[in-house]
């Protein structure tokens, strides 16, 4: 754990320093409801067209910011640094999944309010904590399947195209999930809380991978 | 043996169809130097590399420091120090970040950090991003990341690079022969790399073309690069 602290504790410094993934990924949010007002030819969205708009939108964003996740080990020599040192390298693993985690959530602070702003018609506020749990949880799986889709990129030539390639199919359950739980909530007359079942295939979905990439990281780190 | 620092008997390493290393066998004592020559693409950071833990051979025997790779690379790691062609500096950062940053991972003291940017004469500019450091003090504060966790092996691939003769004579406080570390050395200049080695490797190809003593390199330099 205390290798993971280390890892993430750098990972933040360096974004902070740099400011290269998070703003990117807040930029492409909003880009992209400007793009769905427009193309939707509508000024409000709500329920489940407003749920699709919002999982897209942010899984995409997500997308983005695992793409730049290991760019620093890459071309700065980064991995060599760490697969030298004597540590655990699930280490990588969980503080790469944690550093999108936090970006996404940090993403999701600018996102969430923009998209109430600019796209959705029922008030935020009632379902607030509601979304909250539905993305954490999303976030999680979207975290864990994004480390470890770059983790595997990362070796070979095209992998700007590998990571979502290979990450896009792996995240379509929690895609589905997703927005089948975000949906209820943004509807007009909402109870404020999701669906239990979907929330419980959320969590599902992020024990199955974050164990899957757990076994399988330590393998994906060797040349 | 244990006395022996590194035992390598039919090394064996490719890449793809290519063979980097074949069949390359040496014994080195702890605290001597071994110098690996050759020319470009002749091996010698491959060797390093696989020295290292980083790469894993493909057939023969490695036993480094007692331990045998890549079996047991996860003990070694922690006694081995590689400062190879990349400082394996995170740009953006600081020196003096990087180098914490090491120290954490290797659990090793972060007094030692200030003591090491100290002795390298780096002291005025740790807290400067390593981006905006010259190339020479970039190799400074990557001599000081090698030997951090006071390693018993020190795999050295060009150290002297990018470095004025001033700087040099810093490191050497650090990597130089005087510290009773084992070493292994590879420098494009044979003849310096030579007088400070106690064996002398030579590749040509991938393949060893002579393992002996410095008296017995100097006769075979012209071949070696020929």
């Amino acid at each position: 754990m205390r290798a993971a602290l280390t890892v993430l504790r750098k990972d933040l410094t360096l974004e902070l320093r740099t400011f290269e993934t998070v703003p990117a990924m807040a930029l492409f949010s909003l880009t992209t409801f400007v793009i769905f007002h427009f193309g939707l030819d509508r000024s409000t969205v709500s329920g489940q067209l407003a749920a699709g708009v919002l999982t897209v939108t942010l899984l995409f964003a997500a997308l983005l910011g695992a793409g730049r996740l290991f760019v620093a080990e890459r071309e700065q020599g980064g991995f060599d640094a760490f697969l030298l040192a004597p540590v655990d390298r699930n280490a990588m693993l969980i503080a790469k999944a944690a550093a999108l985690f936090i970006f996404l959530a940090v993403l999701e602070l600018v996102a969430v309010p923009a998209f109430a702003l600019l796209l959705l018609g029922p008030p935020l506020w009632p379902r607030l904590l509601g979304l909250i749990a539905v993305l954490a949880l999303a976030d999680l799986g979207i975290a864990v399947i994004g480390t470890l889709t770059s983790a595997i990129a990362i070796h070979t030539r095209a992998r700007d195209l590998i990571g979502p390639i290979v990450g896009l199919p792996l995240l379509i359950p929690a895609l589905i999930a997703t927005a089948r739980a975000a949906g209820p909530l943004l509807q007009a007359h909402s109870s404020g809380s999701p669906p239990g079942k979907w929330l419980a295939v959320l969590a599902l979905y992020d024990c199955v991978f974050g164990l899957v990439a757990y076994a399988v990281f330590d393998f994906l780190l060797q040349e | 043996m244990p006395d022996t620092a590194i035992e390598l008997r039919g090394l064996t390493r490719r890449f793809g169809e290519r063979t980097a290393l074949k069949d390359v066998s040496l014994r080195l004592e702890r605290g001597k130097t071994l110098a690996v020559l050759g020319r470009n693409g002749a091996g010698k950071s491959t060797l390093l590399r696989i020295l290292s833990t980083l790469l894993r051979p493909h057939e023969g025997d490695i036993t480094v420091l007692g331990e045998s790779l890549p079996r047991r690379a996860f003990a070694v790691r922690s006694r081995v120090g590689l400062l190879g062609h990349e400082p394996l500096l995170y740009r953006d950062l600081t020196g003096r970040e990087n180098l914490s940053y090491h120290a954490r991972l290797y659990g090793a003291p972060t007094a030692r950090v200030d003591q090491l940017l100290a002795t390298v004469q780096m002291g005025a500019r740790a807290d400067d991003p390593v981006r905006t450091l010259s190339r020479g003090m970039v190799q400074r504060v990557a001599v000081c990341r090698a030997v951090l966790h006071e390693p018993e092996l020190l795999l050295l691939d060009e150290p002297r690079a990018n470095l004025d003769p001033g700087a040099t004579e810093l490191v050497e406080q650090l990597i130089g022969r005087g510290n009773g570390r084992t070493r292994v050395l590879t420098s494009h200049d044979p003849e310096a790399a030579i007088e400070e080695a106690d064996l002398v490797l030579g590749l040509r190809d991938g393949r060893g073309l002579f393992v002996g003593t410095p008296a017995e390199a100097g006769g075979r330099l012209q071949e070696l690069y020929r």
